[in-house]
This record gives structure tokens, sequence and C-alpha cells, in this order.
């Protein structure tokens, strides 16, 4: 371990290699409740041969890598649980293209949110990517990795949907390209060739680098709305997601439940955001959604909410900075979800669940979900906030974590971003065959095991 | 520790990393060295890990938490509402408390030495400290209408004292009556404070007001934005209450009796906010209002302008401990090139550390042949017929 300090140094330079207790200790977790593993090298490559130098290196000594992004998965994911080196890639931050007609990006895997959003309103301000609701230093490559979801979900899917092609360094240090990059300068598209894409997403960083991505865009509408549907049913959910969904008329689709404010409490609120070129094409839009819910309205069983201005510009902002006020409840700085993969129609039974757990464990909670597709799927998400400075209220916390991940599967969902625990719960109930194909693809891509051990593994 | 209470609120989110429009890291420190542990979020774990004994305050240690230039940019920028406003004041107790524990990194110690043995951060003999008006035409002050206060910067860095001059002169054509007070005058202290060094900034701003109340000083035009921040802000709760000015809020006020010469040619000019005027006292016009004034000079904003604009490095002392360096990802290096990507000719300050830091940062960059740092008074004094 020692010589590989002098490795590190030499390949980005002594301003980008750390073993100071100090970055240990910011790098051994992130905002969310799992405990701390330190690593022993947080090491910042500035390209694609660096890292291919430095994969290359700890692949020959054996050492752990652990990539990672902003660091905001929350899950503990980026978290070195066996020690080694963790690859900060925020120095790797270039928007190498922008293919407007085309509509797609290619960035560095270091690439937040918020630069390429601030870089496409600047040069390209009809175009805009799928934001998460993640704070703007998120990076696109960590999200995508991640089966992220976002502001254009309703519209594309998931952001590893969004994706079309991808460069990544594999733990033997040769650098892949997937898809139409692999045969030509474009980034268009994964299609027609065998998808390989797949090696890398949802894999929580087991299996190689990243270092660039092409992701798709959208138009950027110059007018924008939102409609906010209530009810107090959530067994009508489904089917009025069904129905708006069914218009192909949003861009987001998302629910959201929480006990506060008072005036919320007890309503589920469906939130759908859409845009358009003109105000008549806006309008006609909004009668759309409008009439292909009008029997609830009808039967006063719903209704659209009207939104004071403040409170629309709110949910019309992205990234929501609101959100980021949920990690203040407790007065503690901390937050933990569950993001449940699901279909929709399990939305009643997965809201009772939150608020049966949350009534006894007594934890602070927010619970909503993001429609992926045309209705195709949610994101179901329970978050619970703690207080970082109190132990017994961050155990309480990752009690409900467990609790719900635990119920989550049971109930036919699977744990987004799952923590180490939970992806014990999902390997647990996974066929057995596919856990054993995961086995073989990461020992044949990953032979020394060096990429973030402790993942995807059983205990 | 003050403060300490809110050090374990912070989510670390990281919007305080950047500005309003997201577009690249806004936050000097983090921005120059790009380890979490230099963001604001990153000290405020780091604090809270020393005071909880899970830390030792290494030199690395120090040197994060001193490396914040207490731009204000994360103050700006923080999500939180009720933590946001206290999060400088927070850095500022940690800086405090490794000041009483005699834990700072060797530059910070002799910077606070010099402030203590000579008034001034240079080490240099407070006789000097009134050399930068020998060519000037400016008088000790007596029962002039304003005391023109230089700072540190303005009256011993070469480039600083030519700044001095130049505002001074421009205000003395102006018909605007000033005074100086000299070697009397010490640092204002403002940077002490920064540093976290309460106890010697609150002997340096006494010795200043004593000086002030004894000469029945009633208004103040501060040359540094530093200066004017602190005289305005601090020396109130020290029994130093005065009008303060900082001198392009007077220039924007005068702009009547100036005559500008007839044939000019154009130039592009963007202009650089001071953390110490702009975030800090929510100035952004006065200056913009004198360049927009001067015949044949187009204003370019920058990407980051205003509440939104990156700091020089300067702040927090750092243009005399040098914590943040002047690598290429430095914060003033990053500042030059997006003046030049503006499309202006000239980048203009009106803050003596930011025209030292930015002029270093063109010269690094190699830029000096296609923009020049100027101070707002130079480009003036350049275009001027003189007083109407």
């Amino acid at each position: 371990m020692g010589k590989i300090y002098e490795i590190l140094v030499e390949i980005v330079g002594p301003e980008f290699v750390s073993d100071f207790p100090e970055e240990k200790y910011i790098y051994s977790m992130d905002p969310g409740t799992m405990p701390a593993c330190e690593p022993d090298f947080v090491v910042m490559p500035g390209s694609t041969e660096e890292v291919q130098k430095i994969l290359q290196a700890a692949n020959a000594q054996r050492v752990p890598v652990v990539p990672l992004g902003a660091g905001l998965v929350l899950s503990g994911l980026s978290r070195p649980l066996k020690g080694g080196i963790v690859l900060d890639m925020k120095r790797m931050n270039r928007i190498v293209e922008i293919n407007k007609l085309s509509r797609y990006a290619l960035v560095e895997a270091g690439t937040s949110q918020g630069m390429l959003q601030a870089h496409l309103k600047k040069h390209f301000p009809d175009l805009k990517h799928s934001a998460p609701d993640a704070p703007p230093p998120a990076t696109i490559a960590g999200n995508v990795c991640i089966h992220g979801s976002g502001h254009m979900s309703h519209a594309g899917g998931f952001h590893s949907d969004m994706l079309n092609g991808l460069e990544v360094v594999l733990p033997t240090g040769e650098v892949v390209r997937i898809g139409s990059c692999a045969i030509s300068s474009y980034w268009n598209a994964r299609a027609p060739l065998p998808d390989l894409s797949g090696l890398f997403l949802g894999w929580a960083g087991t299996t190689g680098v990243i270092t660039k991505l092409a992701i798709k865009l959208y138009p950027n509408y110059p007018l924008n709305d939102v409609g906010v549907f209530v009810c107090e049913d959530a067994s009508l959910v489904p089917d009025i997601l069904y129905r708006i969904t069914g218009t192909q008329m949003a861009e987001d689709v998302t629910a959201w439940m929480t006990p506060k404010p008072d005036w919320a409490a007890g309503f589920l609120h469906c939130n759908v955001n859409y845009g358009a070129k003109t105000k008549n094409e806006l309008i006609w839009k909004r009668n759309l959604i409008r009439a292909a819910v009008e029997n609830y309205i009808d039967d006063k069983t719903g209704g659209f909410l009207p939104l004071p201005g403040p409170m629309k510009q709110r949910f019309l902002e992205v990234p929501a900075r609101q959100l980021a006020l949920f990690a203040d409840v407790r007065k503690g700085g901390g937050f933990e979800y569950v993001g449940a993969i699901m279909p929709v129609e399990l939305f009643p039974e997965a809201y009772a669940l939150g608020l049966d757990i949350a009534d006894k464990l007594g934890v602070s909670y927010s619970m909503g979900c993001r429609i992926i597709g045309l209705n195709h799927s949610m994101m179901f998400f329970y978050a619970y906030a703690f207080n970082r400075a109190d132990p017994e209220d961050i155990a309480r916390a990752q009690h409900a974590l467990e609790a719900t991940n635990k119920r989550v599967v049971d109930m036919g969902g699977v744990p987004w971003k799952a923590e180490a625990p939970a992806q014990q719960e999902i390997i647990g109930k996974m066929d057995p065959n596919m856990f054993e194909m995961m086995r073989r693809v990461r020992s044949m891509l990953d032979p020394n095991g060096i990429m973030n051990p402790g993942n995807w593994e059983v205990n | 520790m003050k403060y300490a209470e809110i050090l374990h609120r912070c989510f670390r989110c990281g919007y305080c990393k950047l500005p309003g429009n997201y577009m690249d890291f806004n936050c000097p420190a983090y921005a120059a060295f790009r380890f979490e542990t230099y963001s604001p979020g990153g000290r405020m774990w780091l604090l809270r890990a020393w005071l909880d004994h899970r830390l030792e305050p290494s030199r690395r240690f120090q040197e994060i938490l001193y490396s914040c230039t207490a731009c204000r940019n994360c103050v700006e920028q923080c999500a939180l509402p009720k933590i946001k406003d206290e999060l400088l004041l927070a850095f500022t107790a940690g800086k405090e408390k490794l000041v009483g524990d005699g834990k700072v990194p060797p530059a910070v110690r002799d910077c606070l030495t010099s402030l203590q043995k000579y008034g001034n951060p240079y080490g240099i003999s407070r006789k000097k400290r009134v050399n930068w008006a020998l060519d000037a035409d400016v008088d000790m002050f007596s029962d002039h209408n304003y005391l023109f206060f230089p700072g540190d910067v303005g009256a011993f860095d070469s480039r600083g004292q030519e700044i001095a001059r130049s505002v001074a002169t421009l205000l003395t054509r102006l018909g605007i009556s000033i005074g100086i007070l000299g070697e009397r005058e010490v640092s204002d202290g403002n940077e002490a404070n920064a540093m976290g060094e309460s106890e010697l900034f609150r002997m340096l701003a006494e010795e200043n007001i004593a000086h002030f109340n004894k000469l029945k000083v009633k208004r103040i035009i501060a040359l540094s934005p530093h200066g004017f921040n602190t005289l305005k802000n601090e020396y109130p709760a020290l029994g130093g209450t005065y009008q303060v000015f900082h001198y392009t809020q007077i220039l924007s006020s005068k702009l009547g009796k100036l005559s500008f010469k007839d044939k000019l040619s154009k130039v592009r000019v963007t202009y650089h906010d001071p953390c110490y005027l702009g975030r800090h006292n929510w100035e952004y016009g006065a200056a913009r209002k004198v360049l927009a004034a001067m015949p044949g000079v187009e204003i370019r904003e920058m990407d980051r302008s205003m509440q939104d604009a990156l700091c020089c490095g300067g702040g927090g002392g750092n243009i005399f401990t040098d914590i943040i360096g002047n690598g290429p990802e430095s914060p003033a290096r990053d500042r030059a090139v997006e003046a030049l990507n503006s499309g202006a000719e000239i980048l203009a300050v009106s803050c003596p550390t930011c025209a030292v830091m930015l002029a270093d940062a063109v010269k690094s960059n190699n830029m000096d042949d296609r923009i020049t740092v100027k101070e707002v008074s130079e480009i003036v004094n350049a275009r001027l017929n003189g007083p109407k």
C-alpha cells in the first residue's frame, strides 16, 4: 500500500492525492445514515488516461477503487467499504460537445447537472436535459449510473434510458467505448450494436469507471406550467396517473404526500409539469390534462389546486431547491430515503406502508413518487429526516429505512440505489441465476475484485 | 466555539459551492483545491469532527480553514435559511479557536504578528504608511469633509499605492475635501477579524477610532471594500460611528461634475464585483454607474457577476498568506479567463486587493496582451477633461 501513494502522485500530481486524515474523514461517509468507512487515499484524476493508469496500478496491487461523483447518493454507495482509493471524478467536468440537431450532450463523468444546465441555458436555450431533483452539484454520470430519474422522466424514462453512449475504463485498465461512438465520431445512439452499457448501469461502480457519456436532450419550451391534482383516496391515484400520463402532454408527473405543512396533511398531490412554445399550445395541453381527470372533478373526489404564484414558481424550479429544506426538519442536517422502483398499481399499498412505518417508528417522513415513462413504472420514495448530532435519531432513521426496504421488497418493489444492507434484501429475493450471472460478469471484468468491493456481494 | 450548534445542521447539499446559475464552482477554495474538505459543507463537518475530538487541528486542517476567503458566496447560496447567515461566522469562530489554541499556519501567524507589531500585515514601519501620498496632493486630515482611508494594500503595496493616488487625485479634482491620517493610521483590522484574531482586530480598531474621534472625523471614504466593510459594520460596536463610503459611491454621486474628452476610442470593459462591496454590503451599482457614464465604454458582464461574482481569492487574509496560491485552478486565474471570455479588453476593479490578485493572474495566464486590469478611477482619469 505504501508504494501506491507514490504511483498515484506520479499519475495525477501531489496536489490531487490525499491521505490526510481530513480527506479520509470527509470521504468516509455521505450525508445519509450509513456508517463511515475510511479510504486510504482520495485521488482526483483529470483525464481518461489518468483514470486508466490509476486502475492499472490499483489492479496490479489489488487496491480497491471506488468512483465518486458529487457524493450525493445518500445510501452510502461511494463509501469505500474495504478501504482503498476513492476516485473523486469532479475534475473531469468538461462539456465536450452539444449536438443540437441530434439533441445530445457529450460530457465528462465529473460534469455536474448544474454545469450542463447553465451551459445549455446560455448556448442552446431551446435545449435541456432531464435534471434530477438532486442538488445541482450532483453529476450526470452518477445519476445515470444509478438509474436516476428527473424532470423529463415521464417523456423519456429513467436517465439510463436517455443514455446514448459511454466511455469506460475497465478495472484492468482498458478503455472501452459503447454505443455508436464505438465505430463513429457520433454519440447519437446505443442501438443497433449489442448494448454493453448495461454492464455499468445499476452496478454501484463495481464493474468499471465511466469517464465520458452522452445523454439525450429535449426541447426547452419558453412557456411552462404545472397543475396539482389533489385527492384524499390513495386507491384512486393509479387511475388518475394512468389517465394523466395517457394524454402524453406532460414532461414530468410526480406525486407527493407530507404531514407538513398542515394544509397538505392527508392529501395526495399529483404534480403535472408541461411546457409549450405558445400560449395557445399551453392552454390546449392544460385542457387535455384536465379533461383526462374530469370524471374525478365532476364527482368531487378530486380537483386541481389553485396555486399561488410563489408556490407555482417553486414547483417549476429545476432542481427544486426547497427539497433540501427537508434535511433541516429535525434541525439536524440529515435525511435519507428509500426509493423503490415499482409498478404504479402498488401506489396505495406503498403509501399505506409509509404511513405505518412512520407511525410505528416515530420518524419525520415525506413520501412521493415520480412516474417513469407513460406510467410504465414509478420511483416511490420514503424520506426520513434525522438529527446528525443525535445517534439515537440516526439509528431510528436507519431502522425505518431498513424496515421500509424489507417491506418494499416483500411488496414486489425493488429498492433503488440500495444501501449495502438493502442489497442483501434484494439478493435474497433475486433469481439465483441472475445473481450468478452478475457474479460471473463481474469476475470477468474485474478479476481481482478491486471495484467498490462489498457491494452486490453476499455477506 | 461560537456557532458550534449549527455545524451538524449542514446537509452538504452543495448549493454553497456554486453561483446562482450553477455554471461552475464559485467557492474559491473549493474551486482551487477540489477536495470536498475545502467546500463550505466540508469545513462545517470538519469543525464538528474537531470539536468532537475525532480530528486533530493538523496543518492540513488549519490550511483548509484559512483557505476560506470570507467571500460570502456560501451565505448567498445556502439552501437552509435558518443557518445560512451564520455560516461565515462559524468559519471565523473556528479560526478564532485555532488562534486561541495557537494552531495557525505559519503564514497566518506571520501576518498576525506583523499586524500586531507594525499595524500592517506587510511588516513595514508605520512611518512608511504615508509614502503613497508623497507624490499626491493630499493633506493630513484637519477640518476636511472626508477622511480618506487607503487601508493596508493602498498604503503599502506598490500597485495599491498607484490606485490610492489615482483615487485621491480624482476625488481632489472633483473638489472633494479629503485628508488622511498618514502614519497615525493602522490597519482597519478587517483581515485580522476574518482570520479569527478578534482581540487584535479590537486593538487596531480602537487605535483608529481614537484618532478619528480626536480629529472629529464624521465622514470616511474608504479605498478598499475590506476597509469600507469593517469601518461601516464593525467599528460602531467599538464606539466609532461615522458615515462611511466606498470611493465608487462618492464618484457615482458626482458624475455630473465630470467632463470627458470628446474623441475617445471605444473600449469593452467588464467589472469584477469585490466581495466586501457586493455580497457583504449589497453595493453593485456604484462602479457600474461610473463606468457606464463614460463615453465609449461598453460594459460586458461576466457570466458570474454581482451576487454571483467569483472572488479573486485575496480575502480572508489570503492576499498576504497565499494559502490558496496561484496555481492554474486558482480563483484569480479562473476569473481572469472569465473576464477575457466576456469579450472585454479591460477588467475593471474597485478594490486594491482584487487589482493585485487579478493582475498577477492575467500575467500567470499569459493574457497581458489581450486584457488589462484597471481600477475604476484610473479608467476615469484617463478619459477625463477635467472637472466642469
